[in-house]
């Protein structure tokens, strides 16, 4: 029996690793989008941008590195296509806005519970709109880092690599922007019991 | 850099963040953690904090729309 020709053999291989590459991106889909969801203002944005990933994932699959970290080589195409969309629809101001101490939240949530006592039940009077909100106000840089680290999951160094920048600066970002959002939360709680 | 001798609750505040994202020494959370059982002032806020992450984690998660999930799969290259 003649063997298959070594192109048709190489062509096979190929294809098969394709569609395994394939299969194991759309398994880290409901992950992918929950970080996209908070990178981007909003959900419809979310949702194209994911597609937009996912599309260029495929083109591009044979740059992945078999073994490496196939989540965070998502995520990086993801945030380099937010940032070349130029982030439309910005909701959040390009200027810093003021940060609080570590515990301002919790100050200004206990202050105006007339001192609570459990602090589990503190965080409950944020609603998921404060939450959305106050997160969607922090400007992006910060708030890149926070969604990766925070709601994604990925380590520092993950970070770092996804957003191309050195791991002392995503430990700056995230110190800073868990203070920025923890005074727009704090805002939003204020503003509702106004 | 304060210090656990010079003001002990100001440490533990510049320590509290570094502790929930378990990047302390052993040296350092052994120290974070003994201030912490015997300060009460301190281990409400540890309470309120981490309690905070948890609490924006499950908030913030938006389950994937299936027609999403639809729309990617359908964008698989096809063997020819």
């Amino acid at each position: 029996m003649a063997e298959a020709p070594p192109d048709a053999a190489r062509i096979a291989s190929e294809a098969r690793d394709r569609v395994r590459f394939e299969e194991d991106a759309l398994a880290l889909s409901d992950q992918v989008f929950r970080v996209a969801r908070h990178l981007a203002g909003s959900r419809e944005e979310a949702e194209d941008l994911v597609q937009e990933t996912y599309a260029r994932a495929f083109r591009s699959w044979r740059s992945f590195q078999p073994g490496t970290n196939l989540r965070a080589w998502l995520l990086r195409i993801l945030t380099n296509l937010n940032i070349d969309r130029g982030r439309r629809n910005q909701r959040a101001p390009q200027t810093t806005p003021l940060e609080a101490n570590d515990y301002y939240l919790y100050d200004k949530l206990a202050e105006s519970d007339g001192g609570a006592t459990d602090e589990e039940r503190v965080v409950e009077r944020l609603s998921q709109d404060d939450i959305v909100s106050a997160l969607s106000a922090v400007p992006h840089d910060f708030r890149d880092v926070i969604v990766l680290v925070d709601i994604g999951d990925f380590s520092y160094q993950d970070a770092a690599q996804i957003l191309d920048i050195p791991i002392g600066t995503v430990m700056s970002r995230l110190h800073r922007g868990r203070r920025i959002l923890k005074r727009e939360l704090a805002e939003s709680v204020l503003e509702d019991t106004a | 850099m304060t210090n656990y001798s010079q003001d002990p609750c100001a440490h533990c505040e510049e320590m509290m963040q570094p502790y929930l994202d378990h990047i302390l020494t052993e040296a350092e959370r052994v120290e974070a953690e003994h201030h912490l059982d015997e300060c009460d002032w301190c281990r409400r806020r540890y309470r309120f904090e981490e309690s905070l992450r948890v609490y924006v984690r499950q908030l913030v998660d938006e389950p994937m729309p299936v027609a999403l999930k639809e729309k990617l799969a359908a964008l698989r290259i096809p063997l020819n």
